[in-house]
């Protein structure tokens, strides 16, 4: 197809169009996702060579300082003057000493790593009143996982250490001076500025976002349930089968369940996010529109339902449509209907009245970022259409919604992901009722996975599945970002737009 | 589209009496002023059915807050107005020794406080370093940022929660725990700071480093004096998400009433205790929850704007 041919078509045809591209691209980017993997591991492997090749140079055409420094890390910085570096590495190599011999060896990082592979072996037992404790399998596996953590650490830092050598070596040669620690930590506030800004940050998120999300994709594939709880029992790996539990077809499995709660995950995180975005426009494009009084007003209006908070608002509303809530009682009494609506306890009007309610919730934070932009929409762009006799509707058509949708791009894919991963809105509102015997593991009509999952936690201690669960959201998020990016235009060139 | 002529906005009437040529507005334009009025008509109906409807459920909260829950205790009922206005339901919230209220009101307050400090510490410099500063890895920490934010967060609470309790951070340590677990991942959360920060121009930073400024000193004494807005913008947030946050503060808090976080009392009130009869009180404490928060938030109104309108485009 022509760049020409490709004009012509109307806004879902090139909808069309892309989406067709992108699967019929699909298995050559994947053989290229393969090929990259492959120049990836060959240039691993390149660099580990290099790397080991340079160690050895540098040991042979090293002095004794240097040499010591294999042994000792830091000491060559400390010899020649690079008190605060030597002193880091040094007290590196003793705390990383400590923890992996650690004298109690029931603490000690070589005990953790030698039990990974089976998670523990001694049970805990009863003597008499006394418990004997075994093996604790949730802190081996942490544990473990740490300790792979912290040898890489240490390897990178003993490579740097002896690096520093051979440059410090190097530099003296060609009759430089060191920098002095002094020089050191004023670097930290100037060109190495970002290492001061980011060591905290990073820190947090490694210990608290990416060391919990390894373990939980390794729980994945354990038996770490409410019958294997640690400390009295242990747990153990189990391969793929909380993914056959999860996925297989066959009745006596949550696979029922988890197709039905992921269609139905899919589902409202399209209208909460697509209803929104719609409603949310008309609502800016009224106020906006010339000749309408009072703007600051209705935005005001609508903008202090955002400050308060959601608990209290959502709480509320979900009472108000209860069956002996305001609504029902005043629909009742004034004869309108004979019995309560079934807001929360029908599947169907469950689901209804969770999307209007979300669209409550939701309009007020679109008109705002809607209002935003429509205002930086050139005015011309509507004077020349007016002149050429568009309507209302026709200019919202063609001017109005083709901008709106390029920019805000990128703002409906992380809305999208957003509410799929909506907790609030649905355990505040109906905590995923009604309920049903049709459905397994306490799920109800209204749960989303990621509200199930927390179900799964708190109520059932089922961590291999909630684990598992939580990997199967990931690869559902990954694969629609992935698309998105591949079709959204703002999405991809983001920059160029801007 | 093919182009159509204008009408031409006026008619040219000649006026005998006064003996000169008048400009007189046509019928068309006449009749188009009239659809004009209809839609303006309509949206003004629009707009203030969509008040009531946005308001309506706070106004009612207000409302039964003051009914007494001695005696118009129970969910909802078929009036609005109180039959006697009382204060017995703030006063029990206030007073009552049986009441956690204010403990949890405490509880909420120090939260927030400490996490609207540390956080924005921590999102302002993630921002500043990746908006401003080129070194290595810095691709690379913005797509890890992007893939960890696909995996549900609660999962990681899993983990959390056992690592905390083996410190002692959970149950009646959950109020420093909570703290440790808004704040420690908070440097994720950096888009609309960095979105800000990248619309500063680059020449501000480079006369400043010629005129001999570390980068430390441009990032305090030039950068931030200019940042105010996206400051307060981060301030807000950080302060306004600890008191609506139930997920995080049920899980570290499970159990240990004294601890929880006015989200996760009030949510047990209504859905886990005697609904009926703590639902009045609950709506008291949802007003004391809601007034002062929404007090602040509206003073701050116009930062919020600008960080959401600039967020949303820049993605």
């Amino acid at each position: 197809m022509t760049d020409l041919d490709y004009l012509k078509l109307s806004g879902a045809g090139k909808f069309a169009y892309n989406l067709g591209q992108f699967f019929r691209n699909l298995p050559g980017r994947l053989l290229g996702g393969l090929k990259g993997i492959g120049l990836w591991v060959a240039r691993l492997f390149q660099s580990l060579g290099k790397n080991l090749k340079d160690l050895v140079v540098t040991f042979r055409e090293g002095d004794w300082k240097t040499r010591l420094s294999y042994l000792v890390m830091g000491f060559g910085s400390c010899a020649r003057g690079q008190w605060g570096r030597g002193i880091l590495f040094f007290l590196f190599q003793t705390l990383f000493n400590l923890y992996m011999f650690f004298p109690n060896a029931q603490f000690s990082g070589c005990y953790y790593l030698a039990k990974l592979n089976t998670l523990g072996t001694v049970e805990t037992y009863k003597e008499g009143r006394k418990t004997i404790y075994g093996d604790n399998s949730f802190f081996i596996l942490l544990y473990g996982i740490l300790t792979i953590f912290f040898i890489i650490a240490m390897i990178y830092t003993w490579r740097l250490n002896v690096k520093q050598n051979r440059l410090n070596e190097q530099f003296l040669k060609s009759g430089h001076k060191l920098k002095s620690t002094k020089e050191d930590m004023a670097a930290l506030l100037d060109e190495q500025f970002h290492k001061t800004l980011l060591a905290l940050p990073t820190l947090g998120v490694a210990l608290f976002t990416i060391l919990p999300i390894i373990f939980m994709i390794l729980v994945a594939f354990t038996n770490f349930d409410a019958t294997h709880q640690p400390p009295s029992k242990l747990f153990t790996w189990v391969g793929w089968d909380n993914f056959h539990q999860l996925l297989s077809t066959d009745t006596t499995s949550y696979g029922d369940t988890f197709r039905q709660v992921l269609l139905w995950t899919l589902i409202w995180a399209f209208f909460a996010t697509f209803l929104n975005y719609f409603l949310g426009m008309l609502v800016a494009i009224m106020i906006n529109k010339k000749g309408i009084k009072l703007k600051k007003l209705w935005r005001t209006v609508l903008v202090m339902t955002i400050a308060i908070p959601q608990f209290v608002s959502l709480l509320y509303v979900s009472k108000m449509f209860a069956a002996d809530g305001l609504i029902n009682t005043y629909l009742m009494k004034w004869g309108w209907i004979s019995s309560p609506v079934p807001f929360w306890t029908d599947p169907g009007w469950a689901r209804f009245t969770i999307i209007l309610i979300n669209v409550w919730i939701g309009i007020p934070y679109l008109m705002l970022i809607a209002t935003g932009i429509l205002m930086n929409i050139p005015a011309d762009l509507y004077e020349s259409a007016r002149i050429d006799g568009a309507n209302a509707f026709q200019m919202y058509r063609k001017i109005t919604l083709p901008y709106m949708l390029f920019v805000t791009g990128p703002y409906l894919l992380t809305s999208f992901t957003g509410n799929i991963n909506n907790f609030n809105v649905i355990y505040l509102l109906s905590q995923g009722k009604p309920l049903s015997l049709e459905l397994s593991g306490n799920a109800g009509y209204t749960d989303l996975l990621i509200t199930w999952l927390y179900k799964m936690t708190v109520s059932d201690t089922n961590y291999k599945l909630a684990a598992t669960m939580g990997i199967l959201v990931f690869v559902v998020l990954a694969i629609i970002n992935l698309i998105a990016y591949n079709l959204i235009p703002s999405v991809k060139n983001e920059e160029d737009f801007q | 589209m093919s182009k159509k002529h204008e009408i031409p906005e006026v008619d040219i009437v000649v006026d005998h009496e006064a003996g000169v040529i008048r400009e007189v507005k046509p019928q068309q334009t006449r009749s188009k002023k009239g659809h004009e009025r209809r839609v303006n008509t309509s949206i003004y109906v629009i707009l203030v059915l969509m008040s009531i409807i946005w308001l309506a459920p706070f106004v009612f909260l207000v409302f039964q807050s003051f009914r007494s829950y001695l005696t118009e205790s129970g969910g909802m009922e078929a009036y609005l107005l109180p039959k006697t206005w009382s204060l017995d339901n703030y006063r029990w919230l206030l007073t009552d020794p049986n009441s956690h209220f204010l403990r949890w009101y405490g509880n909420t307050l120090i939260i927030a406080i400490f996490v609207a400090v540390l956080q924005t510490i921590i999102v302002l410099s993630v921002s500043y370093a990746l908006s401003r500063l080129r070194f290595r890895g810095r691709k690379l920490i913005m797509n890890m940022v992007l893939v960890l934010g696909l995996f549900p967060g609660f999962l990681t609470m899993i983990t959390l929660y056992f690592l905390l309790k083996q410190f002692g951070l959970t149950q009646s340590g959950a109020i420093p725990g909570l703290i440790l677990i808004y704040v420690a991942s908070s440097g994720m959360g950096y888009y609309i700071s960095k979105g800000f920060f990248d619309t500063i121009p680059k020449a501000l930073d480079e006369s400043a480093r010629i005129d001999g400024a570390t980068r430390f000193q441009v990032f305090l004494k030039i950068i931030m004096p200019l940042s105010k807005p996206i400051v307060i913008y981060t301030i807000l947030m950080a302060f306004m998400a600890p008191w609506g946050d139930y997920v995080f503060a049920s899980y570290v808090a499970f159990g240990s009433e004294p601890n929880y976080n006015v989200a996760v009392g009030l949510y047990r009130w209504v859905n886990v205790n005697d609904y009926q009869g703590y639902f009045t009180r609950f709506c008291a404490g949802g007003v004391l929850v809601a007034v002062p928060v929404t007090a602040l938030f509206m003073a701050l109104q116009k930062y919020y704007v600008e960080g959401v309108t600039g967020g949303a485009v820049k993605g």
